[in-house]
């Protein structure tokens, strides 16, 4: 018999509302699951197993009323940057010790309003600033998958690294993440899972904890394409507390997974061909190019020429938003407060104690751009350049449907290995950091597996409120690939 | 270096944050760094370019001026550190 943490979404679903199983059974076993895992993977910072079972005693009261939601019974993990009512919530910082917000993320509420179950809150790069994870103050997120032959433990990717290691390990059935140059769909590629940043607008930012607001959306990571369309449609909504989410239909994303690829074409853009990319990454790409022929789309090449600048100027853009959203964490209204001989020193001992490295490196870069003098220089540039980056994409659609990328420039690397240089990491997000600068929805698909045995991702850009493309390009990709290799389980031992 | 020590200790003052010398000495070469790299956009002549403000060409929606929430003073100083009554306490700022 097929274990229950083996199911998707959409099999749960059936089982649940054929009373295969109930939601107390579905959450026990994912419960039992953390319990024995959580140790070695480090994904979950605070497990709520009393909450799950008894979120999953109402879905069970419901199904057999026949009153199920979309998502009645299911039993998700969800990143610790949604404020969960009543549920500690700390970005992985420090400095938000012990912070119980007293009202619910938008996302997060319409989770529970579809019938979701909650297990737990997932690690994540401190306050979402990093690609691996490393920078969480409860310690690093660990890969499922290890390289053939050796028990080096992996980064996850990230920043939503607890997220997508949870799914890839069976500990949740579908996460919450959020991505603002790539902490989606890095993870996701790292970890063979699939992983959605949808337009920005698509989901509310309501309640969740701010990093960069222009770039910041939530989207979910989940094991399949349609699994990702499933958790998509209940994520979204049209919130009047957010004036940047779009007032703009829902559509059923579920409807448009297996619907092909016929008739669409696909754009591949020249400037990601990068120097130094490793050849099995253009292998892929290519492997990618020939699924999408076979199922009948069409293949153009495209010209994104700005690609090269969408990095530095994401580096300006970030940080300067992050420097002021992370102002309001002074020691005053929650969190740490370390004490000082006045006010001044109060709010410097505070942040000095609670921000990490990555983060104090961040709020400086983006108050030195953001001071006086420099303004113009590096925001208003930055912001002049997404404008040029957003214009070759919108050029680039006027011929295209959609458009493949890789997802990385290589595989998940080792805890430790890139933690020397901030460039270094940064450099991760090349292929996905455009895509926010211009606001666009992109996937990442598992397409195969590295020499090092370690998964690899492909990306997929959609124009702005089309994530359906998305869907249906993306099943086509997972079809085709049929990626069936799945981590060995070395973390339930010695338990 | 495109920033000195002096200027990593002004940004930090302005952005209130505690830095120890030797964070100083590498915040120093990592900022440089950040900073040099990102120089690169220099190259783009963006004189006529208007600046990004929004994904999609948008309506900013506005509501009602009716208060829509409130009375919740136990909500909002539950999370502080330091209280008093409904009052957040910090060290005096005027002797």
């Amino acid at each position: 018999m097929t274990r229950l943490t083996d199911l998707t979404i959409a099999d749960a679903r059936d089982g649940l509302r054929d009373k295969t199983f109930s939601s107390r059974e579905l959450t026990q076993a994912h419960l039992e699951a953390i319990e024995t895992a959580n140790a070695a993977l480090n994904v979950y910072v605070l497990p709520t197993p009393e909450r799950a079972l008894e979120m999953a005693a109402a879905s069970d009261a419901r199904l057999s009323k026949g009153e199920a939601g979309a998502l009645e019974g299911i039993p998700l993990g969800i990143k610790d940057l949604f404020c969960t009512k009543g549920v500690r919530t700390t970005a992985c910082s420090h400095i938000l010790d012990g912070f119980i917000p007293p009202y619910e993320s938008t996302v997060t509420a319409n989770l529970w309003a579809e019938g979701a179950v909650m297990l737990g809150k997932l690690n994540n790069d401190e306050f979402a600033m990093g690609s691996s994870n490393e920078t969480s103050f409860y310690g690093p997120a660990v890969n499922p998958w290890r390289r053939e032959g050796s028990d080096a433990k992996l980064v996850p990717g990230g920043s939503s690294g607890g997220s997508s290691a949870a799914v890839a390990a069976h500990l949740c059935m579908g996460a919450t993440a959020t991505d603002t140059g790539g902490s989606i769909r890095q993870p996701a590629a790292f970890t063979g899972t699939v992983g959605l940043k949808p337009t920005y607008g698509r989901c509310s930012r309501w309640g969740i904890v701010a990093f960069a607001s222009s770039l910041d959306q939530a989207g979910p990571i989940a094991r399949t394409v349609r699994d990702a369309a499933i958790l998509l449609k209940a994520m979204s909504s049209h919130d009047p507390k957010d004036t940047t989410s779009a007032d703009l239909p829902v559509p059923d994303f579920e409807a448009a997974v297996g619907q092909g690829v016929k008739g669409l074409t696909i754009g591949i853009p020249k400037e990601y061909r990068v120097e130094g990319m490793a050849p099995e990454i253009e292998a892929l790409w290519q492997q990618g190019i020939a699924w999408l022929k076979d199922a009948g789309a069409k293949i153009k090449e495209v010209s994104l020429p700005h690609t090269k600048y969408a990095l530095p100027s994401y580096y300006i853009v970030a940080p300067a938003e992050a420097s002021s959203n992370l102002a309001r964490y002074d020691g005053v209204r929650y969190g740490l407060r370390e004490p000082g001989s006045d006010v001044i020193s109060m709010y410097e001992n505070t942040r000095e104690a609670g921000f990490g490295a990555e983060v104090k490196r961040r709020v400086l870069i983006g108050t030195y751009v953001l001071s006086a003098g420099y303004y113009d220089a590096y925001y208003l540039k930055a912001q002049k350049v997404r404008t040029l980056i957003k214009r070759d994409f919108d050029q680039a659609f006027e011929g295209v449907d959609a458009i493949l990328t890789p997802t990385t420039p290589g595989p998940a690397f080792a805890i430790g290995e890139k933690a020397g240089d901030p460039l270094e990491m940064y450099l991760n997000d090349i292929f996905t950091v455009t895509v926010n600068m211009a606001g666009l929805p992109g996937m990442s698909v598992p397409a195969g597996l590295s020499s090092e045995g370690t998964p690899l991702g492909l990306q997929l850009i959609g124009r702005a409120f089309d994530e359906e493309t998305l869907f249906r390009a993306g099943q086509v990709i997972e079809a085709a690939a049929g990626v069936s290799a799945k981590p060995a389980d070395w973390w339930s031992k010695g338990v | 270096m495109s920033v000195d020590r002096a200027t990593v200790r002004r940004i930090a003052r302005l952005a209130r944050i505690a830095i120890t010398d030797e964070e100083a000495a590498r915040l120093e070469t990592e900022l440089s760094g950040i900073l040099d790299w990102v120089a690169q956009l220099d190259e783009l002549d963006t004189s006529n370019v208007e600046p990004m403000t929004r994904v999609e060409a948008m309506t900013m929606k506005k509501r009602d001026d009716e208060i829509t929430d409130g009375f919740c003073a136990d909500d909002i100083v539950k999370n502080a550190p330091q209280v008093d009554d409904h009052y957040f306490v910090v060290p005096k700022i005027v002797e």
